[in-house]
């Protein structure tokens, strides 16, 4: 079934590079570096989505000590760092031509960055505590406290940004955006989700084998 | 199951199975033990032979890889609390806070169990065992001894059914080691349940009416010790005690 | 008998704390040295400072927070307290309650002190806004405390703890601090409250859902 997955991965990324770079169309202002917004985006929204499950995983392992839900609240928390790095990366290499400056306190990116952090601290308290149990229980309380900070994060965030400053955010989201941009973005978000399964599969397998090798 | 829940009520505890393995290595591969109440049982084994290991399980404070321990009829894991509220555990430390009296310490921990105790049992609990004179001194001028026996008034404070002791003999001298064993033995009287582990084979085998030796993560020996003079024990214990692998 | 657990746990920490003078001695100074270091490092120029004022205060909580949270299970370490609390029959969230008002008492306490010394080196003239800027002092402690207690649970047993501690509890409380400066900000401005009424509410809102997950999961922090 993975090797299903597997393919069907490699489908979509393929289909999403296509689209990005040669179905949909140059953009107007920013010219041909726009289309990293296609990386950008799906990143971002896949990052939330590795975050939710983190959450679930967590209050699930808390209230059942299954480790089915401890080894996937893991995963997926790595993989979710993961791509959130993805999103800063992509953000900063837009930002250099598009506003002249690797880095602005802009509050998307702010408020990724701060996510970036927090969950970056979830792995951590798994590396630094070295009984597994102990690590599992730790950090699922971690991905709890994380994951109900992030509204309160976006909002504090926008507000401190936009108050003051005129919104430095990109242009409007994909519903009022022209066709092909907004299929193009599915597309590839589309093709990440699959990415973030496929990595979070493996990676839970793999930490399966990891404990019954030991014991 | 009625049949089977009866004869555990037979056992003030029950452990069967039970496995236990800390960062993949095996501690405890199958450990069966049945106390009765009224009964004392000493532990003996090798450093590392998984005593305080059991100990702890029992006393709630870690939980099994595989296998059941059972305490006044509440599972460990499952019953947590329960087992909680029928078991005293008293290892090295003496849950003694430094700058707290004696009986501000007993305020503290009687409150904190829900089981809160008015100034007159309190004292009570510090004469039974010879600590009045010192309620309001601060528990930073006590020595080994004396801390644990303020630890013996706290677990009277709190009438367990089950009394879990990990070395209660270290640190003290004769004459606190004595007042040590007094204590069980009016416990056990008292229709108490004892588990205590030990390394020496003087004091403590005195109170316990059965030998448990751990070896190889499992038990080796389960035998009555009426029979038995120390010399017999140690004996035993050398025949028994060491790894075979 | 849960309210009397939690309030047992408090009467304990102040006890000790009282006799030991261990905490609230070195905070204070602490508090002290933190004034003139931001003297020295942002120069002498009052201007600046006082528009930088509502961020320094908070800059000064936060640091000293840091170090007062750090130590809040310290002395539970000894005589094997900790398991004592694990093993004492009863919720273990009226433990962390009680920990928590310790915590939030030692840390206002301490924030007091600051703003007395932040009014009186920097000649600012707090007293006639001071209701609102303790509420809005409140609002945020108490949210920082709440999390603050339950990662100071966290890391009281683990390696390395002076540096895991701030690194989890940071990022965690950028909406309070955000929140909290701004607020403050209004306030010596001599703005009215209505016009920060979002960031109160924030404020609140994390104070709720902080101490909720405190009081939720503290058994499985208390484990060990």
């Amino acid at each position: 079934m993975s090797r299903a997955l597997g393919w069907l991965v490699v489908v979509g990324l393929v289909a999403g590079l296509v689209m990005g770079f040669g179905v949909a169309p140059r953009e107007a202002a920013q010219g041909n570096v726009q289309r990293i917004m296609y990386l950008h985006v799906p990143s971002v929204l896949v990052a939330y989505l590795a975050f939710g499950v983190v959450l679930v995983a967590s209050i699930a392992y808390l209230t059942t000590r299954r480790e089915a839900a401890d080894r996937i609240g893991h995963a997926s928390a790595e993989v979710g760092v993961l791509f959130t790095g993805i999103t800063i990366a992509s953000g900063a290499i837009w930002g250099k031509p598009t506003w002249g400056t690797w880095w602005t306190w802009d509050a998307r990116l702010t408020s990724v960055a701060v996510l970036f952090v927090m969950y970056l601290g979830y792995l951590l308290v798994r590396g630094m505590v070295d009984d597994r149990e102990r690590a599992a229980r730790y950090s699922a309380v971690v991905g709890i406290v994380a994951a109900l900070d992030v509204p309160l994060v976006h909002f504090s965030v926008y507000w401190w940004r936009t108050l003051h400053q005129p919104p430095t955010m990109l242009k409007p989201g994909p519903s009022t955006m022209p066709g092909l941009f907004a299929a193009t973005l599915m597309v590839n978000l589309a093709a990440f989700a699959l990415v973030y399964v496929y990595l979070v599969t493996k990676r839970v397998r793999l930490l399966r084998r990891e404990e019954e090798a030991l014991a | 199951m009625d049949w089977f829940d009866t004869m555990m009520a037979d056992f003030a505890v029950q452990v069967s199975g039970l496995k236990k393995f800390y960062a993949g290595r095996p501690v405890l591969t199958e450990v069966n033990l049945s106390i009765r109440p009224g009964e004392a049982v000493a532990l003996l084994g090798a450093n590392g032979a998984g005593k305080t290991t059991l100990l702890r399980i029992l006393a709630t404070l870690s939980r099994p890889s595989r296998g059941k321990a059972v305490i006044a009829g509440h599972d460990c894991v499952k019953q947590a609390e329960r087992v909680r509220e029928s078991v005293g555990f008293v290892a090295h430390g003496a849950w003694v806070y430094d700058d707290l009296t004696a009986l501000e310490n007993l305020t503290f921990w009687t409150t904190l169990s829900s089981r809160p105790a008015d100034g007159e049992e309190l004292r009570t609990a510090l004469t039974a065992v010879d600590l009045d004179r010192f309620a309001h001194a601060r528990v930073r001028t006590f020595s080994v001894g004396m801390k644990r026996r303020l630890a013996l008034a706290r677990l009277t404070l709190s009438r367990p059914r089950v009394i879990l002791l990990d070395e209660p003999f270290a640190g003290l001298d004769q004459r606190a080691g004595k007042w040590v064993d007094e204590y069980l033995a009016a416990f056990k009287a008292a229709g108490g349940c004892v588990l205590l582990t030990t390394h020496s084979f003087g004091r403590g085998l005195g109170v316990a009416d059965r030998i448990v030796i751990l070896a190889g993560g499992g038990v080796v020996l389960d035998t009555p010790t009426a029979t038995l003079s120390p010399d017999d024990v140690r004996r035993l214990y050398e025949a028994h005690a060491e790894d075979p692998t | 008998m849960y309210a009397r657990r939690a309030w047992i746990v408090l009467w304990k920490d102040v006890l000790v704390e009282r006799r030991s003078k261990e905490a609230l001695n070195a905070l204070f100074f602490f508090a002290l040295l933190l004034l003139f270091i931001f003297q020295f490092t942002l120069g002498g120029d009052r201007e600046r400072l006082a528009g930088a004022l509502p961020g320094l205060l908070w800059l000064g909580f936060v640091l000293s927070g840091l170090v007062g949270l750090g130590r809040a299970f310290l002395t539970e370490r000894d005589h094997d307290c900790w398991e004592g609390l694990l093993l004492s029959p009863g919720d273990k969230s009226a433990i962390y309650l009680g920990k928590l008002a310790g915590n939030l008492l030692l840390m206002l306490l301490v924030e007091a002190i600051m703003l007395v010394l932040f009014g009186v080196f920097f000649n600012i003239d707090l007293g006639r806004r001071l209701p609102a800027l303790a509420g809005v002092v409140v609002l945020g402690t108490v949210g920082f405390a709440a999390v603050g207690t339950l990662f100071a649970a966290m890391t009281a047993q683990v390696r390395a703890r002076e540096l895991l501690f701030p690194v989890l509890l940071l990022p965690v409380l950028v909406p309070v601090l955000l929140g909290a400066v701004k607020a403050t900000e209004a306030v010596l401005a001599g703005e009215s409250l209505s016009g920060v009424m979002h960031w109160l509410k924030l404020l609140a809102a994390a104070d709720i859902v902080y101490v909720a997950v405190g009081v939720l999961t503290f058994d499985a922090i208390l484990e060990g």
